[in-house]
């Protein structure tokens, strides 16, 4: 095998395996802050239970996070040495931003929300964990924002050196082999950077996506205990914080999907023809629900809406979406095939596509699975308003509990698909139309050390899990602690209770 | 003043901020299993507990400036160390997660296997974080397109294995000293035997380092004869290391702690101020060497970055230091306890 499939295997590996650990900890994060606040708001104990159990489970997900995200900043260095050269001066400062921003307010109050529920009063504990969820929402900025630019490359020009001395690139030039290791992408406006094209709404769609794994983590594990009888007082109100949640978050982020997709269509109309299966570019483009792409012969077979894909890009059921057959453009492949007659361009594109199959795939799996889960969410909604929710008594009440048991599920399997779309959608390039992922290897690493590191990634990564689920299930098995007004709690703690039993 | 010698500051103060927090909580993983019985290895953890993952911090910050500001270095060298780099994930993950697992199971076998894992990881992190600086001293091979012309084999040699088991035994020492500071009772008094033998072995290491540095790195003796200047703040460094054990016997545990962090500060400055201006020292072949000027960004970068740092770096100390002082005082175990 060669170094380019194993790095990108290793890569994709690790990232998707990180990737099960911050969306819980984003959505998680929002979660406590909720029932924190309630718990200081109301002193009901029951909400200090919760906080306090959720903060638990909150601890295991982040450590993992944290030890699977080193991975890869080193892998950046390790895997993508070329890559590191090219784009260092746009995308380290990101990197760097998100360590100095994110990570250590994050990772500081953390401390104190985990270890000082009685070392420090009430308002500086809620103050820390809302801090904790800040900066969890903050690494997801400045990590979208650098993936972005590889997506949306903006406010940058590329530069070589001739005799020591900086040399400007112009615009749109091919980088070549020879380039490699000299020619370098630098800053030249860093906000149009940090807000390119497409950074906001996909930082949007990646936030949601993560309330989503937050709020049906709460739900799952709440049905979980409704069907076993188990802390019924403790059950219900978490399902209520985490229904509540999910609904949100599956409202906003049906309405940031579409916001993400048009600013794919505008400017990545490869990844969107890819995504949609579009081959022919035909007035009244139909959207396809989910099939099978033939790519040898050019189609795509299942059942298709005629005109809507037009429509939901453009709003307008008689513009055409452009089909992989007209992509990329004439005026790319002149700039990038210098020597190529126009007669051969049609030969050329495949080249510029990515995997249509996988693309097409994921992104439909992602689609269907978070249309399911806006159906779920805005049915337990229904149930919890005409009181059904927290009943056991019919076959179909417990079922509906199993699948909201399962829903946990859905928002993971979303979140990864979403990101294979995005990342897959982009080859072959790993800085949109600027540099090819084949151009960006490491070019000292042999593809014995990645299949050895590969291999070490896997069983560590397969141990690591196990462990993860084994303590989770023990952890939920094991429930929420009831502690009303134990000895344990410091007396500033003690006096919301008193105050809210003067209240009443 | 120049943005590339602030940067080379920077991020010799990232690093520096690295080994001196994360070093004691290797150091504790390090003598982890040699304390015996389960409340001994609680109060261990727990020591560390509230402020681990905050010292790892320190080394994702460093790396993302060191990526951001000198791209060919992290470039060069990340990809050129590639399995002990990779063998460095393996050992941090493996103890960031024991120290999260290990208590969480009553059960003898469970616990014990967290136990190893975590003086394992703990132990294998500093070892190579030291081979790796060994290497870096030392120099490697560099070819003129700035890749890594070294080879896995070539970067274990006597030098920087030897300064791996400095790394390990200076980082045990600074585990020590924060364990007596942090402990109480029984374990205390454990910790506080080991104390002088730590120092003693650190001390011996480090001056069997100094001469292999004189016969290994010919380069290092020149420079320290062209600048002169630097020999005091190695000897400042070694006073202070001096005065750990006279603290440690007076019984003033947080002095020691502040007089290793320091000498570990001094021994960073003695490194940096001898390196300047190379990041990367090419060996056998000078001229390739990678330097803050060859290998950074352009200006504009390290500019915005250097407004980063300066709203960034005071927040990041405050909260720091809020939080150390929140969990000041001996470390006691809770229900909330690991």
């Amino acid at each position: 095998m060669d170094v380019e499939i194993l790095s990108r295997v290793q890569f994709a590996f690790t990232a998707a395996f990180h990737y099960l650990y911050p969306p819980l900890s984003i959505g998680l994060g929002v979660s406590l802050v909720v029932m924190e606040g309630m718990w200081l708001r109301t002193g009901n104990p029951l909400f200090h239970n919760m906080a306090r159990f959720w903060t638990r489970v909150f601890a295991l997900t982040f450590a993992i996070g944290v030890a699977t995200g080193i991975v890869m900043e080193f892998e950046f260095g390790t895997n993508w040495a070329t890559y590191s050269r090219f784009v260092g001066d746009i995308f380290g400062s990101a990197l760097a931003a998100e360590g100095i921003f994110a990570f250590f307010l994050e990772s500081g109050f953390l401390a104190v929300l985990l270890f000082g529920w009685n070392k420090v009063g009430p308002k500086l504990h809620f103050f820390s964990t809302c801090m904790v969820c800040f900066g969890a929402h903050f690494s997801a900025v400045w990590i979208v924002v650098a993936n972005s630019w590889m997506q949306t490359p903006a406010g940058y020009h590329l530069e070589t050196r001739a005799a020591g001395q900086p040399v400007v690139l112009p615009e749109g030039h091919a980088v070549t082999g020879a380039d490699l290791g000299t020619v370098r992408a630098v800053v030249d406006n860093f906000w149009e950077m940090v807000f390119n094209p497409s950074s906001m709404e996909r930082l949007a769609h990646v936030v949601f996506g993560a309330w989503m794994a937050g709020a049906f983590l709460v739900v799952s594990i709440s049905a979980f205990y409704l069907l076993r009888g188990r802390h019924l007082p403790f059950a219900k109100a978490s399902m209520k914080v985490g229904v509540a949640f999910a609904i949100v978050a599956t409202m906003l982020q049906m309405i940031s999907g579409d916001i993400a997709a048009r600013t794919v269509v505008e400017e990545q109309p490869i990844k969107l023809a890819a995504m949609e299966g579009v081959f022919e570019t035909t007035p009244g483009t139909p959207m396809t629900l989910f099939g099978w792409v033939d790519v040898k012969n050019r189609t795509v077979l299942g059942p298709q809406m005629p005109g809507l894909l037009s429509v939901l890009a453009w709003g307008d059921a008689s513009k055409p979406v452009q089909g992989l057959l007209d992509l990329p453009e004439d005026a790319f492949l002149a700039r990038w095939h210098p020597d190529a007659k126009e007669a051969d361009y049609a030969a050329l594109r495949e080249a510029y596509w990515p995997p249509v199959q996988a693309t097409f795939q994921f992104y439909h799996i992602m689609i269907i699975v978070g249309t399911a889960l806006l159906g779920v969410a805005l049915l337990a909604g229904l149930k919890w308003f005409r009181g059904t929710l927290f009943r056991t008594d019919t076959f179909l009440r417990r079922a509906f509990l199993w699948v909201l048991v399962l829903s946990v599920l859905g928002p993971q399997i979303a979140n990864q698909s979403g990101w294979f779309t995005a990342e897959i959608g982009r080859q072959p390039w790993i800085v949109y139309e600027l540099l090819k992922t084949s151009q960006a290897l490491s070019r000292v690493v042999t593809a014995n050390q990645v299949l050895l590191s590969m291999i070490l990634f896997l069983l560590v990564y397969a141990l690591l899990f196990a462990a993860f689920i084994f303590l989770l299930t023990r952890k939920i098995q094991h429930g929420p602690e009831p502690q009303d007004e134990s000895e344990e709690m410091p007396e500033s703690w003690k006096r919301i209770i008193r105050n809210r039993a003067a209240r009443a | 003043m120049d943005l590339h010698i602030i940067w080379f500051v920077l991020v010799g103060v990232l690093f520096t901020g690295y080994a001196m927090l994360d070093g004691f909580d290797l150091g504790v993983g390090t003598l982890h299993l040699f304390i015996k019985g389960d409340h001994g290895r609680r109060i261990f953890l727990n020591s560390i507990g509230p402020v681990w993952d905050g010292n790892e911090v320190w080394l994702v910050t460093g790396g993302g400036a060191l990526f951001a500001a000198f791209p060919d270095v992290y470039a060069t060298v990340f990809s050129g160390f590639y399995i002990p780099f990779m063998l460095l994930l393996v050992a941090l993950i493996f103890r960031a997660v024991a120290i999260e697992f290990r208590s969480k199971e009553p059960w003898g076998w469970w616990r014990t296997m967290w136990d190893i894992a975590f003086a394992a990881g703990s132990v294998l992190s500093a070892l190579l974080i030291g081979v790796a600086m060994g290497n870096v001293v030392m120099g490697v091979p560099v070819r003129p397109d700035k890749e890594f012309g070294g080879t896995f084999l070539g970067m274990l040699n006597p030098y920087s294995i030897f300064l791996g088991l400095t790394t390990v035994a200076l980082f045990a020492m600074h585990g020590g000293i924060y364990l007596a500071m942090k402990t109480e009772g029984e374990v205390q008094a454990t910790v506080r035997g080991w104390v002088p033998k730590l120092i003693g072995i650190f001390i011996a290491c480090y001056v069997c380092f100094n001469m292999l540095t004189l016969i290994y790195c010919p380069h290092v003796l020149e420079t320290v004869r062209a600048r002169p200047w630097i020999m005091p703040v190695v000897l400042v460094g070694v006073l202070i290391v001096m005065n750990i054990p006279r603290e440690i016997h007076k019984g003033r545990e947080f002095n020691a702690f502040l007089s290793s962090c320091a000498g570990m500060g001094l021994m960073m400055a003695a490194f940096g101020l001898t390196y300047f201006p190379n990041m990367l020292y090419s060996n056998p072949d000078p001229a390739n060497s990678l330097n803050i000027y060859n290998a950074a960004s352009t200006e504009k970068t390290l500019g915005i970055m250097l407004v980063i740092a300066i709203i960034g770096v005071p927040l990041v100390l405050a909260y720091t230091a809020c939080i150390y002082w929140v969990f000041r005082g001996k470390t006691q175990l809770t229900t909330h306890s690991y």
